[in-house]
């Protein structure tokens, strides 16, 4: 069902393979270019009503940010995932707010979180679950939350940190036999 | 009626057993809520507590003069309400300060409260106080349209505007109690008892969850152990009007004990099995059945 | 944690900038009179926290702190995921109204403030506002590991660590999350810190008011309110 309209999609679009993850589950690449009007056509002829969730991945390594449009088919209980590349020294993504107004609010966290910029979204420059942070966006990878935390926070003395498998098998099996 | 000191005296003495009262009471009737919902419930001297730990308070602050003025009208309001009122028939000593014309003037106590909470409250710059204040006032202007026409029905049943002699005229056995020579008369008043009382389901006034509290959401310390005072004090006061026109009075604090009791226990057993109704239901409410219900009193006699 | 960027250090240079609608500005009037507004001077008071004396006599001073034990009323602020353990004491297996403790809705009637789990900066700062316009006495609980020593949230960018820098704790009450049981018991021992007159987390805060207000401004960057709320 996916690989059919995968293979109906690719001949006007510019799509990367298919990745199925279940029979109702399949990610695809999109270019930038094409992301818009594909997301229509998934919409208003595919089915694709409901856009479940739209998030972010940075791939530090590859100097990339991913966006993930998570899409749901209701009547045929079906999602496929869209997969975006941004460019990470300059993140800018194309707001699809008149899309799904709920998408505002999805570009809100990302514009706070992963500093990606979209352009035309309302009130996407407010914040908004950060008050007052002045630092670099907290879900990039590069951000040290523990480094943060150590340097903002004070420590109070006697806490233990055990490494959860260790520990348990310390526990389990006091001799180390085995 | 002549006027000699000592009836000063003996109405503060009316006043401290009313408020004792009416702290054990409203814990009892707390207690009872909370067994019938499987607790155990607050002890019955909790509302001595409460009060002293209010008094006790270190800190207090002020937001003008009006602040401190409303919790001492509402006060006011409840002690003006007990003290104009023949407390106990046939008794000189809690006799109070009736007199011929006193039910007009119970009348216009039983709001003075309200009307001074708006004052204090409005001062005290907190916009849910503001809204709980207009919500209070609505709604008591809605609920006292009935009781006013139940007033005047009896009034005009028994030919005064005096308390003692209301109360006089329906001595002499339960079949002379107005509750059965004017029935209609007493169902339009009841209307007005569970709408004035702020227990549900007539307490969005003070609604803690959506308006934290409402007027008294910035009072604190001793203005809330006056505040507290009053809350024993009121109802109690304005039971009192009821059982006096319509349940035959009473003649020792027993009977009164027990009356109040009663008549209390109408708005708290109605309270219990209806949710809280908004400011306009509530409105609606009193203005299609409890105004048709007096109207209809009056028309009968 | 392999994770750890040693090269990492947090940017203390950038300063948040002052709200638009905080901003001090000149308004004209519809009559035509210019008024300056200042809004965080003009709409609060700033006059700091004073230290309240005990009462004069011991006698006096024990009863109140008798009254001020038997009639525990909690701020019904929920911080954390603790505050779904709270709820459950209202409820006929915990019943905690039979000790006096009951919820008040609005701070100025509270004398508990009860800090139910982890506190994030943004938490905190509402936390501080409703802790200072409770009247004194007044009592601050923390509610579980998360409010000791930051708990499973100890290296969140946005989750304060150790409440006691921030506001004076009279009792902390452990476990991730503690059950309905401890807190009654940490309430029973709340009350026996009162008996005693040793629960004066209030005036400890005035008297050390600098160092916990140096330590609430390191954290909350945007402080956008008098120093003390009245």
């Amino acid at each position: 069902m996916m690989r059919d309209l995968h293979d109906h999609l690719k001949t006007r679009y510019r799509l990367g393979d298919l990745a199925e993850r279940r029979a109702n589950l399949a990610f695809v690449d999109v270019a930038r270019a094409d992301l818009r009007a594909l997301l229509v056509e998934l919409r208003d002829v595919h089915g694709f009503t409901h856009l479940s969730l739209l998030t972010a991945v940075d791939w530090i390594e590859e100097g990339r940010f991913q966006l993930t449009y998570l899409m749901n088919n209701r009547t045929a209980n079906r999602s496929l995932g869209l997969r975006v590349f941004l460019d990470r020294a300059d993140p800018v993504g194309d707001t699809i707010h008149d899309l799904w107004p709920t998408a505002a609010t999805y570009q809100r966290e990302l514009r706070e979180m992963f500093g990606i910029a979209f352009p035309g979204s309302p009130r996407v420059d407010e914040e908004f679950i950060l008050e007052g942070w002045t630092d670099m966006p907290p879900y990039r990878r590069d951000f040290d939350t523990l480094a943060y935390s150590q340097q903002t926070f004070s420590d109070r003395e006697g806490r233990e940190t055990h490494d959860p498998r260790a520990h348990m098998a310390k526990k389990l099996n006091p001799e180390g036999q085995r | 009626m002549s006027f000699e000191w000592v009836q000063i005296a003996y109405a503060a003495l009316t006043v401290f057993i009313v408020i004792n009262y009416g702290l054990i009471m409203t814990a009892v009737v707390q207690k009872i809520g909370a067994r019938v919902g499987g607790r155990y419930g607050i002890p019955v001297w909790q509302n001595y507590i409460d009060l002293v730990k209010n008094i006790a308070l270190r800190s207090k602050i002020s937001h003008g003069v009006m602040f401190y003025l409303g919790p001492v009208f509402r006060l006011t309001g409840g002690i003006g309400l007990l003290l104009f009122v023949p407390t106990i028939y046939g008794s000189v000593m809690h006799q109070n300060f009736a007199f011929a014309g006193d039910l007009i003037l119970a009348l216009y106590f039983v709001f003075f409260g309200t009307l001074g909470m708006a004052l204090g409250a409005g001062e005290s710059g907190h916009p849910h106080a503001a809204i709980g204040v207009s919500r209070g006032l609505a709604q008591v202007t809605a609920a006292e349209l009935p009781l006013a026409l139940a007033v005047f029905a009896i009034s005009l049943q028994y030919q005064t505007l005096s308390i003692t002699e209301i109360v006089a005229a329906q001595q002499g056995g339960l079949f002379n109690w107005t509750l059965f020579t004017n029935p209609i008369a007493t169902l339009a008043a009841m209307f007005a008892l569970v709408g004035t009382m702020m227990r549900a389901p007539f307490d969005v006034v003070v609604a803690p969850q959506e308006i934290p509290i409402g007027p008294p959401t910035e009072y604190h310390s001793a203005y809330l152990a006056l505040m507290q005072t009053n809350r024993v004090l009121f109802p109690v006061a304005k039971t009192v009007i009821y059982m006096n026109l319509f349940f035959g009075g009473a003649s020792n604090w027993g009977e009164f004990a027990v009356k109040v009791f009663a008549i209390y226990m109408v708005s708290v057993l109605v309270g219990v099995v209806h949710p809280r109704f908004r400011v306009e239901q509530s409105i609606r409410f009193f203005l299609k059945w409890g105004l048709p219900v007096g109207i209809l009193a009056i028309l009968v006699v | 944690m392999k994770d750890i960027d040693k090269s990492f250090r947090k940017d203390t240079e950038t300063e948040f900038p002052l709200r638009e609608e905080l901003k001090p500005r000149s308004v004209t009037a519809p009559d035509g009179q210019v008024i300056e507004i200042d809004p965080l001077q003009d709409y609060f008071c700033q006059e700091p926290p004073k230290v309240h004396k005990q009462s004069y006599f011991r006698i006096v001073e024990d009863f109140y702190n008798w009254a001020r034990a038997h009639s525990l009323w909690i701020l019904g602020f929920g911080t954390g995921c603790g505050a779904i353990e709270m709820r459950p004491l209202m409820t006929p297996r915990f019943d905690a109204y039979r000790y006096g403790i009951q919820w008040r809705p609005t701070p100025r009637q509270a004398n508990l403030l009860v800090i139910s789990g982890y506190l994030s900066v943004k938490t905190l700062k509402r936390a501080i506002r409703a802790y200072e316009q409770m009247p004194q006495p007044k009592y601050v609980v923390g509610l579980g590991s998360c409010t000791i020593n930051g708990g499973m949230y100890w290296d969140s960018y946005n989750t304060i660590k150790r409440l006691d820098d921030y506001l004076p704790v009279d009792l902390y009450i452990a476990g991730c999350m503690p059950r309905p049981e401890a807190l009654l018991a940490g309430f029973m021992d709340l009350k026996k810190l009162i008996r005693k007159g040793k629960a004066e987390g209030a005036n400890k805060y005035a008297e050390n008011f600098d160092w916990y207000k140096a330590n609430q401004k390191s954290v909350i960057k945007d402080w956008d309110m008098p120093d003390y709320n009245w």
